[in-house]
């Protein structure tokens, strides 16, 4: 497996793009599963999302994360990346990309780096609203997802 | 010396992002106790442990984990990624 892509940025990307970027240099693996997270508008509430990290640790989370992965599936390439900063509704906050030679192993895989990134790397979200600002609060539904991997 | 981090509500109810402490903490809980000492503020942030994380040296740990050799501790809420 090639090492990890992560990329932990403010500015926007292009999904398309860095998915058939992803695609060509995955080449002969067979399968590609990608999942893009974008900002939710809340039934046309929310104003804005600002999403807070903590720099130093953040990459070397999404690194743990995705190496516990290729120790659980044989995948040839994983891609993450994530934003932080202020963010409108419709605006990706993340994508996951994973390739593997048969695709349950690249869906698996990617179901399970999103699990883990949801809880496990060092994000903070804050939702802006006309009625004022709040931080996002964990599920418990979150963490129970976690369980599922053992 | 140790370097303190604080992070989304926490960061805003304490007032900072960072700081440096001196402090004989032997453990995360220790540490904890100093500053929740300190005023009303850090009190209230403290307040409930279940509701906050903490990382050592950018590495997840628990509350009860050693301070020993640390040279940056990390204060939290709940992670909400993805």
């Amino acid at each position: 497996m090639t090492a990890p892509l992560i990329r932990v940025e403010a500015a926007a990307f292009d999904q398309g793009a860095e998915l058939n970027r992803f695609a060509s240099a995955a080449g002969a693996a067979g399968a590609v599963v990608s999942f893009s997270g974008l900002v939710r508008d809340e039934g046309g509430i929310l104003e804005a999302l600002e999403i807070e990290h903590y720099p130093a640790m953040t990459a070397l989370a999404i690194q743990a994360i995705a190496e516990e992965a290729a120790r659980r599936w044989s995948l040839t390439a994983t891609l993450v990346i994530h934003r932080f900063g202020r963010l409108v509704p419709g605006e990706a906050i993340m994508m996951v990309a994973t390739a593997a030679r048969h695709r349950r192993e690249a869906f698996e895989a990617a179901e399970f780096l999103m699990d883990y990134l949801k809880s496990r790397a060092p994000f903070w979200k804050k939702a802006f609203t006309a009625g004022g600002a709040e931080w996002v609060a964990a599920k418990a539904s979150d963490e129970e997802a976690l369980g599922r991997w053992g | 010396m140790i370097e303190i981090l604080y992070f989304a509500w926490l960061r805003e109810k304490i007032g900072l992002p960072r700081e440096r402490v001196e402090t004989g903490a032997a453990t995360v809980a220790d540490l904890v106790q100093e500053l929740a000492l300190r005023d009303d503020a850090y009190a209230l942030a403290f307040a409930d442990l279940t509701s906050l994380r903490v990382a050592l040296d950018q590495e997840l740990a628990d509350f009860d984990a050693p301070l020993a050799g640390v040279r940056e501790v990390a204060f939290f809420p709940p992670m909400t990624g993805g």
